[in-house]
């Protein structure tokens, strides 16, 4: 029988285009409690960096109207402990090649980052997050700066054979402009959009509510920019996109396909409810009925 | 952990500012003391994590203080309403830690997971001791509760909890703990009794996915909501 969910992403066959997204599923063992999360597409790993981090003080959670901003900072075990540790227990509940989310403050830890995982055979793709500052470059973003953004395209793309993806920040003026430099960079994918900077002040204390004053927004408010944002990359790119940025039901993943999104990533909504994957897998055919969509490949960039 | 839906049986305010809710529903089986459930509310994008105060097989009472649009929303469900929660979050407290004469102490709306502990405590053959802080007498909650269980209260509406006469090296073997802050640290520093200390955090999940609750300890990172909220007390960093 036809998988009418099935896509291609960068010669990875998935079943579906559904991908919890990074950091709203840890290492997938709190939900491989609750479902067999080799259901899903794949998934998108914890953002790992190559020495350990703490992150950042705490409040770190703050919520919005139909959304939440975070400032975790990237709290994670590092590399070496990620590939010794986390990934053999992985193993045992997702038999799936994994997305692995890396993040660096230099070009080196991206590299360092890149070439370890190559190693790692449950490695389906690699998703470079530029979002973090760059130390060296004073602290701006990787991800806003079109020349930084190829920069660590091509040096962690010299070090691997797996698939690149590069996760966008929609914090700059031009996505299309980042996009390009990326994809000429040599990048064999995009994911976008990591989360939108933002802040909430508490009435009582009247003080930000986050200790780190600001944080990422995410959840269902942003999904008319993430789409938005997607659109417009599509419309400049021949790579693939991985559409992400509040898709909260399969109605949102049909809309993020349409405007371009061969797979689709689900970030907060797992939060809020750990089985929206499922339900999201689950969905689909019957929503796919609604709108007379026989195969979800075939509307990869219907809408531009 | 489980998400299901849960009937509302009541809803009663007990002070100005302190619900019960007692709610019907398979998953309140088997739940531990110290752990919580989390809410989803209508109009509130994160859910609203609580802890339990009691539970049966089929209930669930929780007690909680509004403070906020969550807690407020919360309060005006009526009975009949369904709600769905995810319940059997957190650790819990351990009943079989070693002691015989574990002092119980609750600061505000700290109180209520003391409660199903007490009963736990009392079941294996425990003799506990309750001492209750409030900011205002127009506070206290759950006293009467406690002595209906046989066990000795102290309620302090006045000063710190570590003020009280049964607050002293000698009286209790062992410390079970949940309030505010300062008060934990207070005891923490008033005591070189070992204990479990319940805290508090603002939560993404509640359930260990977000990393949004994380504090470090002796034992290396934690997560409040997954690997606590209760911690031994030599495992603490302030």
């Amino acid at each position: 029988m036809v998988n009418r969910l099935q896509v291609d992403f960068c010669g990875l066959t998935l079943d579906n285009p559904i991908i919890p997204a990074s950091g709203c599923f840890g290492y997938g063992k709190e939900f491989a409690e609750l479902y067999d999360i080799n259901m899903l597409g794949s998934f998108s790993f914890k953002g790992t960096t190559v020495e350990p981090r703490f992150g950042n003080p705490a409040p770190r959670i703050a919520e919005t109207p139909s959304g939440m901003l975070n400032a975790v900072g990237l709290q994670n075990p590092g590399i070496e402990h990620v590939i010794a540790h986390e990934l053999p227990e992985m193993k045992k509940y997702f038999n799936k090649k994994v997305v692995a989310n890396i993040s660096g403050f230099a070009v080196e830890e991206y590299v360092k980052c890149a070439s370890l995982l190559d190693k790692e055979d449950c490695v389906g793709i690699l998703e470079v997050n530029i979002s973090c500052p760059n130390v060296h470059g004073g602290g701006m973003s990787f991800g806003t700066n079109p020349n930084s953004a190829a920069e660590v395209t091509k040096a962690v793309k010299a070090v691997t054979t797996k698939p690149v993806v590069i996760k966008l920040t929609p914090n700059v003026t031009d996505i299309k402009e980042m996009a390009l430099a990326c994809e000429e960079a040599g990048a064999d994918g995009i994911s976008l959009i990591n989360t939108l900077l933002g802040m909430r002040i508490d009435l009582k204390k009247k003080k930000p509510i986050l200790a780190n004053t600001f944080g990422g927004m995410s959840g269902s408010a942003v999904f008319p920019v993430a789409l938005r944002m997607v659109y417009q990359v599509a419309s400049v790119v021949k790579i693939p996109i991985m559409g992400m940025g509040g898709v909260t039901t399969a109605e949102d993943v049909i809309e993020m396909m349409l405007a371009g999104a061969t797979a689709v990533q689900i970030g907060a909504a797992n939060l809020v409810n750990p089985y929206v994957c499922r339900d999201i897998i689950n969905e689909l055919p019957k929503v796919m009925d609604k709108y007379g969509i026989q195969n979800l490949k075939d509307i990869i960039g219907g809408a531009l | 952990m489980n998400q299901s839906i849960f009937t509302v049986k009541e809803n009663l305010s007990i002070n100005p500012s302190v619900f019960r809710m007692t709610l019907e529903g398979a998953a309140a089986k088997g739940h531990k003391p110290g752990q919580f459930v989390n809410f989803q509310i209508d109009g509130c994008y994160l859910r609203r994590p609580i802890s339990v105060c009691d539970s049966t097989d089929t209930t669930l009472t929780v007690m909680y203080k509004v403070v906020g649009e969550g807690t407020e929303k919360l309060s005006k469900i009526k009975s009949g309403e369904k709600l769905d929660i995810l319940t059997h979050l957190g650790n819990g407290f351990d009943v079989t830690a070693e002691c015989s004469a574990p002092l119980l102490i609750g600061g505000g709306i700290g109180c209520p997971p003391l409660f199903k502990l007490a009963k736990e405590l009392i079941a294996v053959g425990k003799k506990p001791c309750v001492l209750l802080g409030f900011n205002d007498p127009a506070e206290v909650i759950l006293a009467d509760d406690f002595k209906e269980l046989g066990v000795d209260v102290t309620v302090v509406t006045k000063g710190f909890v570590t003020q009280a006469d049964i607050f002293v090296e000698g009286k209790f073997d062992y410390i079970y703990t949940c309030g505010p802050i300062p008060m934990l640290k207070a005891i923490y520093d008033g005591s070189k009794t070992s204990g479990q200390y319940s805290f508090e955090e603002r939560m993404g999940c509640g359930f260990g996915a977000c990393m949004g609750c994380s504090c470090k300890t002796k034992y290396g990172n934690k997560r409040i909501c997954k690997d606590g909220p209760v911690l031994v007390k030599e495992e603490i960093i302030w």
